[in-house]
């Protein structure tokens, strides 16, 4: 029986012996770039970024709204800022969940991810000096149907994890610049 | 010293002198180069209480079963350098002593060895330098505050030499792991930074671990049938000790005493440690890894083997919210203890083998540059070549391989 994903492991496997040898083309940077539009919402485009050596466009523009909820006064055009880490992590982990299963020969069925950020929002009232600005921590429960044993099935979440971008991003610090132009 | 030898073997720890073991009985003329004495790293780079992870029956070199009253302990350093030293005289090992080797190059048939004591040309170079020649330490230490004291296991004795206070232990492998417990003894707060790691019991339904690895086959699985090999040759140290009472030393040990854990140290910012909030998957991965392991053992076993019922063991505990970061001018911590593994140092071997990672290019331990070999790195033919008893069947493949070449080359 042919395993299938969906992903194209074997593209991905040989882009991992090409890049060994050729570390200036993995170098990728990714790009948004956003307007104000009114209060707190704001409009975030992304179609173009840098990679294996050239200029990449995505198939199309990507549009993303954040604005706040109506219990933080505001107009709740898009989503909370806060929230799209939510949305990179589950896409990420989601990823990475299908592309080892099927480097693992794991046909997948369905694959379902809570997510839940907790966050004192004190910290970015400036309410309380103490309480930290972003999530207090984070959980993410899987759902997973696929034709493997529940420890399959926990090793490719841990391996999904150990490969992550954002997982990375979220769980280990970031030198991160803010500059005015 | 000056002229012409057939072999030059680099080291005189346990593979350079299993190498000239099998030199000799095929009557290769050759001479062992040491900077110091026979077992140096062993004599002058460990800490005070180590022993081996490995069981004495394991201690076995060519020519030199363990034949002492004790298969089922551990050397401590003391013993290993007297193993050492007996397989040294006993194999009549040529070992030229106190001599540093400063180059190796090319020339001619061969290569040219330079050392502190002359040069040597010889026909064939077996490079048995060892594995941990140096710690390694990464590059954000240079941003911890100057009042905190740093130290990596080659400077490290023991706890009391330490300063009074707490004690950052970083690395989760047999060093941090053994480390962590005894200067946790000596009555200091201990916090232990944990990234990847190989969680093991010490012993498995009634006998040691290893001896699972050596009778179920695990460890003859051949470097040429390793689907990731240069991620199993860079694989940490499992977390074993070797004490009589064959205690397992995993995480759940170092909580119950009292052992702080954070997760992998990513970065010192503002004199704050950031430490990974990825401690979970760490546990996760170790854990899923040690099952799938003891699964093996019990599928070998079978019925027929004579151990005790299967067993499982408690998933790593988590701590309820473990630290992220710390700040280290506050006095909590004092010294920070560098267990994040070794190198080993190739600077004086001026022929192009090394990667870009300063790992030495080989298939099983032939080089690629001809008449060049190696022996005593880990996984160099097959799992068992990390662990002492792994030398016998590596050296006497690798130095056959000598052999053909000194009998086909002209």
């Amino acid at each position: 029986m042919t395993i299938d994903n969906g992903v194209n492991v074997q593209a991905l496997l040989d882009a991992r012996d090409v890049l060994k040898g050729a570390p200036e083309a993995a170098q990728f940077t990714w790009r948004a770039q956003s307007t104000w539009s009114n209060g707190v919402h704001s409009q975030t485009r992304i179609q173009n970024f840098f990679g294996l050596g050239a200029e990449q466009t995505h198939k199309s523009e990507a549009v993303f709204d954040a604005d706040h909820p109506e219990v933080f006064a505001a107009q709740d055009n898009g989503i909370t800022p806060i929230e799209y880490l939510l949305v990179g992590l589950a896409g990420c982990l989601t990823a990475g969940v299908a592309s080892v299963a099927q480097n693992r020969g794991i046909q997948l069925r369905s694959v379902e991810a809570t997510v839940e950020g907790n966050h004192d929002i004190r910290g970015i009232l400036g309410a309380d000096s103490d309480v930290r600005n972003g999530f207090n921590d984070v959980r993410v429960t899987f759902t997973i149907d696929a034709d493997a044993s529940k420890e399959e099935i926990e090793a490719l979440v841990a391996q999904s994890q150990k490969r992550s971008a954002v997982f990375d991003a979220l769980t280990n610090p970031t030198d991160v610049s803010v500059t005015v132009a | 010293m000056a002229g012409r030898v057939t072999t030059v073997v680099i080291g005189a720890g346990h593979a350079g002198l299993a190498a000239s073991h099998f030199l000799s009985e095929r009557s290769i003329d050759h001479v062992v180069l040491e900077r110091g004495d026979v077992a140096n790293s062993w004599r002058h780079e460990r800490w005070d209480s180590l022993r081996l992870l490995t069981p004495n029956w394991q201690s076995r070199l060519p020519g030199l079963p363990y034949d002492g009253p004790d298969p089922d302990g551990y050397l401590s350093m003391g013993e290993v350098v007297g193993l050492l030293d007996r397989f040294a005289s006993m194999s009549r090992a040529p070992v030229q002593a106190g001599t540093t080797v400063t180059s190796v190059r090319r020339s001619g048939d061969g290569y040219r060895v330079v050392t502190n004591q002359g040069s040597l040309d010889a026909r064939t170079v077996v490079v048995a330098s060892g594995a941990c020649n140096l710690p390694a330490v990464p590059a954000f230490a240079a941003a911890v505050p100057k009042e905190i004291e740093q130290l990596t296991p080659f400077d490290y004795r023991d706890p009391s030499t330490l300063a009074d206070g707490g004690v950052l232990v970083v690395g989760a492998s047999a060093t941090g792991v053994q480390l962590a417990a005894e200067i946790r003894r000596s009555g200091r707060p201990v916090t232990l930074s944990v990234g990847e790691h190989v969680r093991l019991p010490r012993t498995y339904r009634g006998r040691d671990v290893l001896w699972w690895m050596d009778a179920s086959g695990v460890w003859d699985q051949r470097h040429d049938e390793i689907d990731d090999l240069s991620r199993a040759r860079r694989l940490p140290s499992p977390q074993l000790v070797g004490t009589p009472e064959r205690v397992t030393l995993d995480l759940n040990a170092l909580s119950a005493m009292g052992v702080e854990l954070v997760g992998r140290w990513a970065a010192v910012r503002d004199g704050r440690a950031l430490f990974s909030g990825g401690l979970r998957n760490v546990f996760a991965l170790a854990d899923l890894k040690m099952d799938r392991l003891l699964a093996t053992f019990d599928q070998w076993a079978g019925t027929g083997t004579e151990a005790g019922p299967s067993e499982r063991f408690e998933p790593t505990r988590v701590p309820s919210s473990p630290r992220l970061q710390l700040d280290l001018r506050g006095g909590e911590i004092r010294t920070v203890l560098w267990a994040t593994g070794y190198r080993p140092d190739y600077s004086w071997l001026d022929v192009p083998v090394v990667d870009e990672k300063g790992r030495l290019r080989h298939a099983g331990g032939v080089v690629g540059s001809p008449g060049l070999y190696a022996l005593g790195l880990p996984v160099l033919r097959r799992r068992r070549s990390t662990f002492i008893h792994g030398i016998e069947d590596d050296a006497r493949e690798v130095i056959a391989h000598l052999a053909h070449h000194l009998a086909t080359s002209p």
